[in-house]
């Protein structure tokens, strides 16, 4: 059995994607005019590291804590961990060259400032989301306890 | 549309699909989040076809900020060709127009990273879904959204990194992010098109509420009609409205440690993690954000001593005059308070610039009537924008000097000592620092 061609789809569509193609063609090939092979792997890799390596670890790693707080039995305490995390994170994934101090020569010498504070302050906001995450969670577990009916002990 | 591609291989990819099998990511029961969801996305998808217009817009009008169509040095996109179609004379007012629109989109674009992370999680099952095409059109689409997703996590990615000084990428910030602004907003357009219409029905449909009801309803007629909804999915830690509510947490976040570095003041002690945040560059007259410092731009004390530092100035018919400091002192002076605003989205508040009006030194080269364009240039030895040109409208702005004082004394090293150029919204770089040589008319 041959196989039917693929079918064309809506025209109108098909339209827009032709003409958007072509912009992004009379763009692209001057956004490949210098180092086409860096620029191409830029943006190839840049979907790819997050659909394939960026995406899956942080989904694992939900997994991960929600599961483990289920084996547990506190499967209700997911946020009080994921929210503190992932705004953490958040923050390290934005400013992870100053953070890290990758960049802090050329940063203290262009700019005149010292480039020493960005990692102490990422951690003390790192602490205190999770210091008042957990106290969050201290408060609602101890007023839970407390209007619990003492039939339930 | 509704004929069959495949006719050998599609009830394979049938039969995954209808048993869901939880080991491969093209089938949908391997996603388990209960949040994902048609009304999820498209709350998500409305913000960022907002957001992302707005930081296109505000990226275009940057450009012509730099006035690129007055002269080489300005451009350093000189192949645009058709894409500088709307560039325009770039005004003087309001003189805090560039810290605006450039705090707005360095403020903006960091601002929406959550909910473009967001956004592609909620859709990312799609990245797998089979059949690869169900028609010519489809197979299209599916390729202009590798441009969408790699254009668009390409921009965010130079932008982040740029306003680190963390030049990693593959080339010069200023073509990689303009090109590919344009190659990322062709993609833009066309999905918007596609899928704004179905967005905007989720969300007056309140979808939110019928996936909620369907959750509980069959699951396997359901999933026919949302294919983003997990026909297995996990018991539910948060709402998806709780969700939503959590990327809105970290755009707050990433706002409020970000925002103060385009609004100082005291503001800029809350911008924690920004790279003009937090401090001011010492105290004093001149202790106020610094783009490049003297020492980096490799400016030599020799050269900008009193006894070696004379400015050239030269006008109609080459005429040319050489005035040392002491001699521009002399000269009317005036003042302006002007702020400095980076295209890297900082900026100062106003500060208190004195010195000879650009125009007066004009009339000392022949220029009695309008003032023409001035071409500008640094005594830094390299660097892109050690030249500038600038408009007749800049230079006949009463407030456009080649200021020699700020907040009342000399200024330092670090802001251009002994004289430098400041032009009401005019982006930072074009207010050149360390002035050798003014050159009016002649560009």
């Amino acid at each position: 059995m041959r196989p039917r061609p693929l079918p064309l789809g809506s025209p109108l569509q098909l339209l827009l994607l032709v003409c958007s193609f072509a912009l992004a063609a009379y763009a692209g090939v001057r956004l490949l005019a210098d180092d086409w092979l860096g620029v191409a792997l830029w943006l190839v890799g840049a979907a790819l590291l997050h659909d394939l390596v960026l995406l899956p670890l942080y989904a694992l790693a939900d997994r991960v804590v929600s599961r483990g707080l289920g084996a547990a039995g506190r499967r209700e305490w997911t946020m009080y961990v994921r929210v503190p995390a992932a705004l953490s994170g958040l923050l390290l994934l934005v400013w992870f060259p100053l953070i890290g101090g990758t960049v802090d020569r050329r940063y203290r010498s262009a700019t005149g400032l010292s480039a020493d504070g960005f990692l102490v302050r990422w951690l003390l906001i790192s602490a205190v989301l999770f210091g008042g995450s957990a106290l969050l969670l201290a408060v609602r577990v101890r007023r839970a306890t407390k209007r619990r009916p003492p039939a339930v002990h | 549309m509704g004929r069959v591609p495949f006719p050998r291989v599609l009830p394979a990819y049938r039969r995954i699909m209808r048993d869901d099998d939880p080991r491969l990511p093209s089938s949908p029961g391997f996603w388990r989040s209960p949040l994902r969801g048609t009304w999820f996305t498209s709350v998500l998808g409305l913000v960022l076809l907002v957001g992302i217009t707005v930081l296109f817009l505000t990226g275009l009008v940057s450009y012509a900020a730099y006035n690129p169509g007055l002269s080489p040095v300005n451009d350093q996109t000189p192949d645009k060709g058709v894409l500088g179609f709307y560039l325009f004379a770039w005004p003087t007012n309001p003189y805090w127009l560039y810290r605006l629109t450039q705090g707005l989109h360095v403020t903006l674009g960091i601002t929406l990273i959550p909910v473009l992370l967001a956004k592609l999680w909620s859709v990312v099952p799609k990245l797998f879904a089979l059949p690869p095409a169900r028609s010519l059109t489809h197979a299209l689409e599916r390729i202009s959204l590798l441009l969408l997703v790699g254009g668009g996590l390409f921009e965010f990615a130079t932008g982040v990194l740029n306003v680190q000084l963390d030049y990693v990428f593959p080339g010069s910030f200023y073509p990689l992010h303009f090109y590919g602004a344009w190659v990322f907003f062709a993609a833009f357009v066309a999905h918007a098109a596609l899928k704004a219409p179905a967005a905007v029905r989720a969300v007056r449909g309140r979808r939110e509420e019928r996936e909620e009801r369907e959750d509980r309803a069959d699951r396997d007629s359901r999933a026919d009609r949302d294919d983003l909804v997990s026909p297995r999915p996990d018991a539910a830690t948060v709402s998806r409205r709780g969700a939503l509510w959590f990327v809105g947490a970290g755009s707050l976040l990433l706002f409020v440690t970000t925002a103060g570095q385009s609004i100082g003041g005291a503001l800029r002690r809350t911008a924690l993690l920004a790279p003009h945040g937090w401090a001011d560059p010492g105290g004093g007259p001149g202790g106020f954000q610094i783009n490049k410092t003297a020492a980096y731009a490799g400016i030599d004390t020799a050269e900008t001593g009193a006894e070696a530092w004379r400015l050239v100035v030269t006008g109609r018919d080459g005429r040319t005059v050489r005035l040392s400091r002491a001699q521009l002192l002399r000269l009317p002076l005036h003042s302006a308070a002007l702020p400095i605003a980076c295209v890297e989205g900082w900026s100062t508040a106003d500060q208190w610039w004195h010195g000879v009006r650009l125009r007066d030194l004009a009339v000392l080269v022949g220029y009695d009537g309008d003032p023409p364009d001035a071409f500008v240039e640094s005594l830094q030895r390299h660097g892109a924008f050690r030249r500038a040109a600038l408009r007749a409208n800049q230079v006949a702005d009463p407030r456009s000097l080649l200021a020699l004082q700020v907040n009342g004394e000399d200024l330092s090293p670090d802001h251009g000592h002994p004289a430098r150029i400041i032009v009401p919204a005019a982006p930072g770089v074009l207010n050149t620092k360390w002035v050798a040589r003014i050159t009016f008319g002649a560009l």
